[in-house]
């Protein structure tokens, strides 16, 4: 993975003088809550219902043994021993005070970490594919370019004021792992006719209030012209996106009102007066980033096989793994959806297990999901039974990958001071009325997600079954959506109809559960299904 | 870099207060008009650009221009940045002032795409304005200012730093 070189280093460090002054000419007073906003959510740092809310970056969501070590101590020292892994590949503790914000920030800077754009009108933390590197259909590993636009995006003085966040994600492959085109910018690596790697863009997605999938506006942009073609990207929408109204600001509304054409006229305009300001960095650049991300060294000739005598490992393999591009190995998934678990939350001590199982069973590397899961990428496969032993016993072997149990959800009006409603309980309340009735396992693939307000951080437009949180006349009230889905065949969901309360959503859902399990044919999941029948009999029979 | 320059302040009612310049000839001291009037002006040298404007509408005549001022009606307002931006990618090389909503941690950004003086609504703290302007060693990106990004100084260093590919002094 990515080694911070001197120059890297001296960023986080400055970045973290620069902020613990920021926070001193607050504390004293020089700095209005409204100057000092900006401020700390370039730095991560939200001011939620209880306390302070701090993010920290984990690009395109890859760990070392040695930062998960480092995010479990942070978890013990300054919050309540807990962590939760978010939708965008990142790490939030939800108990932080402001004086030990710089602190912290000192503390990951030990480790090459930060907490740099983890929120703010600016360029985010820039996700990725969680098997980047391990799956075996990618044309290339998308962490490299990913990083180089972390580099390029980190602190770029024209685009420190945007009219709303930007959200980039880079991938590789065709099937789709990071929802890429809900994306403002979603970057496809892919090869052309010839042979070269190159990128697709498509930009405008976006989840929120007004959700939309990204048209594609430019279907190659050579390697060398990376960081040029997103520049143009970003200064169109500078210059031209909505600031009248924050709920129209994204990326998406400009390239809707203005149209796909206009704004791919627009940025190969300004992309080819860019190319003449000679931007791009060289490609040495990009080989120099490139060799960090080489395989590692993996044993040629390992048997591909795995014993399944154990009949609950046996569920757990076929569940939670994922095939790897190298024989012998595959990728796991740690499951932080326990039965009845709070999504994407880990202790401080089951943060250092998987520090240390990242350490010793997958070449020191492990990844963030955007389902808030993780993943060691590389394991070997006569080595699994025992991993698994270790995840069983710390309670971290739930078999429910992709499955009902495998909930997202955003923290909801338990933490967010954005939000309507709790997401929590009626995650957990879900997640437990599956299990006990066995049904979790009969459903199969079936992604839920929910969100405690429109602003959609739990991603319930892009869940095969999505709970949106309102609020309605100060009581809570969950509209219940069918039918999206964030892969290769990205569809936004639709709403059922009236929503429901906290105990009346679970009901609907399973009424929903139960029609798939009657009517499906051989081999559908539940969103193949809904979209083979339509959303009629699942009114029927959520409402009947 | 040339020092700061420290300015006293202009009469009531008179010029923006110029709080930091980095240049070293005479201030303009014409008042500036709008993009609008100044575009269907013929001897106007100082010209003001409010964020929904478009900078490109000036580059046909950056040869008269002495001074562009650049408003900030408020710090979250970006645009004012690729319009500085913009000017200085066209060739301009007259002042290029920050007037408006600038606070203390924008001076380093706004520095980095081309503005070379700023008049804040309100005075800054010299010394924490001073430890803005210096507070980035280096930088990741190359921008409007005269500043080596990392990649060069990596890839020069490595071919023993002979070379300087990237820039001037800075």
């Amino acid at each position: 993975m990515y080694k911070y070189d001197s120059y890297d280093q001296t960023m986080v460090d400055t970045r973290v003088a620069e902020f613990r002054d920021q926070t001193r000419r607050r504390l004293e007073g020089q700095l209005t809550e409204d100057q000092f906003k900006p401020l700390r959510l370039m730095n991560g740092l939200y001011l939620q219902l209880h306390a302070y809310m701090l993010r920290v970056a984990v690009p395109y969501g890859t760990l070392s043994a040695e930062q998960m070590h480092m995010l479990a101590d942070i978890a013990d020292k300054y919050d309540r021993g807990y962590g939760h892994f978010t939708t965008r590949q990142n790490i939030q503790y939800n108990w932080i005070k402001l004086e030990d914000a710089p602190d912290i920030l000192a503390d990951l800077a030990t480790v090459e970490m930060h907490a740099i754009q983890t929120s703010g009108n600016c360029i985010r933390n820039i996700s990725s594919d969680h098997y980047a590197g391990a799956a075996a259909d990618e044309v290339t590993d998308p962490r490299p370019y990913a990083e180089l636009l972390r580099q390029w995006s980190s602190f770029h003085p024209e685009f420190t004021a945007l009219p709303r966040k930007f959200k980039i994600a880079v991938i590789a492959s065709e099937t789709d792992r990071a929802a890429m085109r809900l994306h403002d910018i979603g970057i496809r690596l892919v090869r052309n006719e010839a042979g070269e790697l190159g990128a697709q863009f498509y930009v405008g997605g976006g989840m929120g209030r007004t959700p939309m999938i990204g048209p594609l506006i430019r279907d190659f942009v050579p390697l060398d012209q990376l960081v040029t073609y997103s520049e143009a990207c970003l200064r169109v929408y500078n210059r031209h996106g909505r600031r009248d109204n924050k709920y129209k600001a994204r990326i998406k509304i400009l390239v809707h009102e203005m149209g796909a054409q206009e704004y791919t006229r627009q940025v190969e305009e300004e992309f080819a007066h860019l190319l003449e300001q000679g931007i791009e960095p060289p490609f040495a650049e990009l080989e120099r980033i490139r060799t960090y991300f080489a395989d590692p060294p993996f044993v040629a000739g390992l048997p591909d096989s795995i014993d399944r005598s154990d009949p609950d490992f046996a569920v757990w393999v076929d569940r939670n793994c994922h095939p790897h591009k190298q024989p012998g190995y595959i990728s796991a998934t740690i499951s932080l959806k326990p039965v009845g678990g709070i999504p994407g939350d880990a202790s401080a001590a089951q943060m250092h297990l998987m520090a240390e199982l990242t350490r010793d069973y997958s070449f020191d590397e492990c990844r963030v999901t955007h389902a808030q899961n993780i993943v060691l990428p590389h394991v070997e496969q006569q080595r699994l039974y025992e991993l698994w032993q270790k995840l069983e016993q710390a309670g971290l072997g739930t078999p429910n990958l992709d499955q009902i149990g495998d909930i997202i959800a955003c923290p909801g009006l338990d933490y967010c001071s954005l939000a309507n409603a709790r997401s929590i309980p009626v995650a957990q309340k879900i997640s437990e009325r599956f299990a006990s009735s066995g049904k979790g396992d009969a459903l199969g693939e079936l992604k839920l997600k929910i969100s405690g307000c429109i602003n959609a951080c739990g991603h319930h437009h892009a869940g095969h079954i999505g709970i949106l949180g309102v609020d309605r006349k100060g009581r809570e009230n969950y509209q219940l959506l069918l039918g999206g889905s964030e892969g290769a065949d990205t569809s936004l969901g639709k709403i059922t109809g009236p929503g429901f309360d906290e105990d009346g959503i679970v009901d609907a859902i399973e009424r929903a559960a139960d029609l798939y399990l009657a009517q499906r044919s051989e081999g559908e999941r539940f969103l193949d299904t809904y979209r083979r029948i339509g959303m009629e009999p699942f009114k029927e029979a959520i409402y009947g | 870099m040339v020092e700061p320059l420290q300015l006293e302040t202009e009469g009531e009612g008179g010029l923006d207060e110029v709080q930091f310049r980095f240049r070293d000839d005479e201030p303009a001291d014409h008042p500036a008009v709008t993009v609008d009037s100044f575009v269907g002006q013929t001897n106007a040298a100082a010209v003001r650009i409010e964020p929904g404007d478009d900078a490109r509408a000036l580059l046909p005549h950056l040869g008269r221009v002495a001074l562009v001022e650049v408003n900030f009606p408020s710090f979250g307002d970006g645009r004012g940045y690729s319009a500085a931006r913009i000017l200085r990618e066209a060739g301009y090389t007259g002042e290029l002032r920050a007037v408006g909503d600038v606070l203390v941690d924008q001076l380093s950004h706004m520095r980095r795409c081309g503005f070379d003086s700023f008049a804040p609504a309100r005075r800054l703290d010299e010394a924490d304005a001073e430890a803005a302007f210096n507070r980035w060693p280096q930088v990741y990106q190359p921008a409007a200012d005269d500043r080596v990004p990392i990649w060069s100084l990596r890839h020069n260093d490595e071919s023993g730093g002979a070379s300087d590919a990237g820039g001037t002094d800075g």
